[in-house]
């Protein structure tokens, strides 16, 4: 990489017009503090308006801009250039999941599992004048596991899921867990039923993939272990 | 053609809200949004959101009418004082609420929500999660549209809002992904698009918020309310704009310039770094003004003193910020901050129930301009009034279809006709206009010419450039053809709206002859409660917009000095 500037190669294809993908390759000049997002709106104004890729926040916290980067899935947000430390910059979608256009994948299947795992609060009595009493203890067992944005990078990166398209996902799981672990949930055994599924938390193989490439630091394979051992608990009748 | 009772556009707090309100009451509604919902910019909201609930120790003596009194003072006093009155009174119920759906606010130790001290607020009022609020209640919000089954129409770009004798018959869209551009009938639509911080080159507002709706409403025959209240946060980080939360400050952060002074007691000696955010910024600015920046641009938001333990509790997501965007560690060196736009004040202006002039459009959220947040808004009221009015444009308009006709389809057909027809013409181009250099010169010129500071002169300037560049995008290049996830027409389309909205913003600037609240004119230094205590409202023509006035409504407090 000269000094001022790298080669950002992106992957290419239209289903409508190209037969097959391709990789295009671009010389980028570099800022100081440029994320690939930067890099790729750099494409976008100056060299290819028919690039397509998602974006929004440009913070980090949206989980539009998933992708496959040097090899590893991660936010192109929060993916600055230099921390690389490559002459050569290749940026395909996420792995995995079906192609609308270039770099935006159809993020249908991994939303469909979202929504499979009842993701809202369960509650059954009516609720009290004012908030639930949640003890700091309590409160901090939903640290991290309700930091996911849904980008699904780990759900690209997850062999399980590659093999297996109704497997839940490390996701889900993670959102399963959120509720299992909140003190207000009054699922009980119909909160833990829709993971409880051979295409559920009984499907990680614990490669950890996942928490390798979560851009939120979240520990899915811990949360899938404390989703098992609760379901595990329930069925044994200990709760 | 598809067919509902209402149809929102935005899925961020404001949309969802009202969504949700909506659908209890037994109506077909539908959200149709730019992004997936949880890709909305509510979603980067961290600080957090006032309510009186009166659960920190030194808060017990707060109230709704204490909460109103310290937003009508942070306004200017050009809110309408009985709005705020309205919002601070739902204010409690909307937050249990949130609570109740299980927003995973911070807990006090006996378990009650916790609140922090923000600037402007004479308790600490401020209910927050760790530096995540706004993820967390979009999360929320959105489990609650999934839970119902609430129909998203997710990627969907609004073109035009159908609107025919003065009556709302739908809306023209495009779906991103397989550009296929469809009609939407329905006798109400809800505006729930957010705010117009990329009319700026320096915004800590996302990509995506273009203030497009804005511009559609507009256009449709909506009045922008307020529009020459634009905020500037204090503390964003440098160089890439990104939000440093209030709750910086509010967790005992200090503002440092290259003196190693806190030169917030030559501002506010009393509030110091907790005054509103209109006197920090620009306290920051003339700091930088007057050679005490480091480089010429950023101060230090020092947080060290807090210790690691807190800062890891209480702002991680501020510490990863740091880290990632900037290479900084707060816990061992200052933050680099400066101000940036923040958020849109104006908006199409709604009566206290989110309900416009114009039959059957309605709006809430950061685009809507009730007024709650006059010539300045309080942190921590913005997730507010998301919630407030997001609910309370569901009731009205639940009301509003029950009592109402159905849309026209016919309308929204020929509609229909004209967005394709556009879109052709965009596509085709008659010039050599590149319109990314058009929309950049549009921040540029906003940000140097109707920023912080603003005089007669440097705003006429802006006016006449944003007309050339007007005319310019009128002769754009061809552009990309394809159909799928087309961003080159897209953005182009939306351009022209950013370029209304902004006209409107330099115009009222330009008309307002006074300073008050994030106004602040160099010609005219001071608070003028004689000829300048009411709203401007924006009438869309085709040449420049046209200005009427409207009162401004006070109830128990007259205006006084404002001072922190």
């Amino acid at each position: 990489m000269s000094e001022n500037q790298f080669t950002l190669k992106v992957f290419r294809f239209d289903p409508d017009t190209d037969t097959g993908h391709r990789y295009d390759s671009y010389t980028v000049p570099l800022r100081g503090g440029m994320t690939v997002l930067d890099a790729l709106f750099y494409v976008l104004e100056e060299k290819d308006p028919s690039l397509a890729f998602r974006y929004a926040c440009r913070g980090a916290v949206c989980g539009s801009c998933a992708m496959h980067i040097n090899g590893t899935n991660r936010l192109a947000c929060q993916t600055q250039i230099v921390t690389l430390q490559a002459t050569e910059v290749q940026v395909s979608p996420l792995p995995y999941l079906p192609l609308i256009k270039d770099l935006v994948v159809e993020m249908a299947p991994f939303y469909q599992k979202m929504d499979n795992v009842q993701p809202y609060l369960i509650t059954h009595e009516s609720p009290p004048e004012k908030e639930y009493l949640q003890s700091p203890r309590q409160r901090k067992k939903l640290d991290s596991v309700t930091d996911c944005i849904w980008c699904a990078a780990c759900y690209s990166a997850c062999p399980v899921a590659w093999g297996d398209p109704e497997y839940l996902g490390p996701a889900a799981l993670v959102k399963a867990q959120r509720f299992a672990v909140d003190s207000r949930d009054q699922g009980g055994a119909e909160r833990l039923k829709p993971t409880d599924a051979e295409e559920g938390l009984w499907r990680c193989h614990t490669v950890f993939n996942c928490v390798e490439v979560c851009p939120k630091e979240i520990n899915q394979t811990e949360a899938i272990e404390g989703l098992r051992r609760r379901t595990l608990k329930r069925r044994l009748g200990w709760k | 053609m598809f067919s509902h009772q209402v149809l929102v556009v935005g899925g961020g707090l404001a949309g969802l809200r009202a969504a949700i309100e909506a659908h209890d009451r037994g109506v077909d509604v539908a959200i149709l949004s730019l992004v997936h919902p949880l890709r909305s910019h509510s979603g980067a909201a961290q600080g957090g959101v006032n309510a009186a609930l009166g659960n920190a120790e030194e808060g017990k003596d707060d109230s709704p009418e204490r909460h109103a009194y310290d937003t009508v003072k942070g306004s200017d006093f050009l809110a309408d004082q009985d709005a705020v009155e309205e919002m601070t009174n739902d204010t409690p119920e909307r937050i249990y609420e949130m609570e109740h759906w299980g927003c995973p606010f911070s807990r006090n130790p006996d378990g009650t929500i916790a609140q922090r001290p923000f600037g402007g607020g004479a308790f600490p009022r401020t209910c927050y999660g760790s530096d995540k609020t706004g993820h967390y209640m979009l999360h929320t919000l959105y489990e609650q549209t999934i839970k119902r089954g609430i129909r998203v129409y997710a990627e969907w770009t609004v073109l035009s809002i159908v609107v025919q004798d003065d009556l709302v018959n739908g809306l023209v869209a495009l779906h991103m992904p397989t550009g296929q551009v469809e009609g939407f009938t329905a006798p109400a639509v809800i505006m729930a698009t957010g705010g117009a911080g990329r009319i700026y080159s320096q915004s800590t507002n996302a990509i995506i918020n273009t203030g497009s709706g804005i511009a559609l409403a507009y256009m449709a025959g909506a009045l922008l309310k307020d529009m020459e209240f634009v905020q500037f946060h204090p503390t964003c980080l440098y160089p890439t704009n990104i939000l440093i939360t209030e709750g910086a400050r509010g967790e005992g952060g200090y503002l440092v310039n290259n003196r190693g002074e806190r030169f917030m007691k030559d501002y506010a000696p009393t509030a110091m770094e907790l005054a509103p955010r209109d006197i920090v910024s620009r306290s920051i600015r003339t700091e930088i003004a007057q050679g005490r920046a480091f480089e010429d641009v950023y101060v230090h938001l020092d947080l060290r003193h807090l210790g690691q333990e807190i800062i890891l509790e209480r702002l991680p997501g501020i510490r990863d910020i740091a880290m990632h965007f900037a290479g900084v560690d707060p816990v061992k060196q200052p933050i680099p901050v400066l101000p940036a736009q923040h958020y849109t004040m104006g908006g199409i202006g709604t009566d206290s129930w989110g309900q416009t002039p114009l039959n059957g459009l309605f709006a809430a959220g950061e685009c809507a301009c009730v007024s709650v947040h006059g010539a300045n808004r309080l942190g921590g009221n913005s997730l507010l009034e998301t919630v407030v009015f997001g609910q309370r444009a569901g009731v009205r308009v639940s009301e509003w279809v029950k009592g109402n006709g159905a849309a026209n389809p016919a309308r929204v057909e020929s509609a229909l006709g004209a967005s394709n027809q556009r879109l052709e013409e965009l596509i085709a181009g008659k010039g050599e206009e590149d319109p990314c250099l058009i929309r950049q010169e549009m921040g540029e010129v906003m940000m140097e010419k109707v920023g912080i500071f603003r005089h007669r002169d440097e705003m006429e300037e802006a006016i006449a450039k944003l007309r050339e560049l007007q005319q310019r995008l009128a002769h754009t290049r061809p552009l990309y053809g394809g159909k799928r996830f087309n961003l080159d027409l897209l953005r182009t389309y939306e351009l022209g709206g950013l370029l209304l909205v902004a006209e409107v913003i330099a115009h009222g600037a330009l008309v307002r002859e006074e300073s008050r609240g994030s106004h602040s004119r160099r010609d005219f230094e001071t608070r003028d409660d004689q000829d300048w205590m009411k709203h401007t409202l924006a009438h869309f023509t085709p040449e420049v917009p046209r200005f009427s006035f409207s009162p401004v409504s006070i109830t128990k407090w007259q205006p006084e000095a404002r001072k922190y």
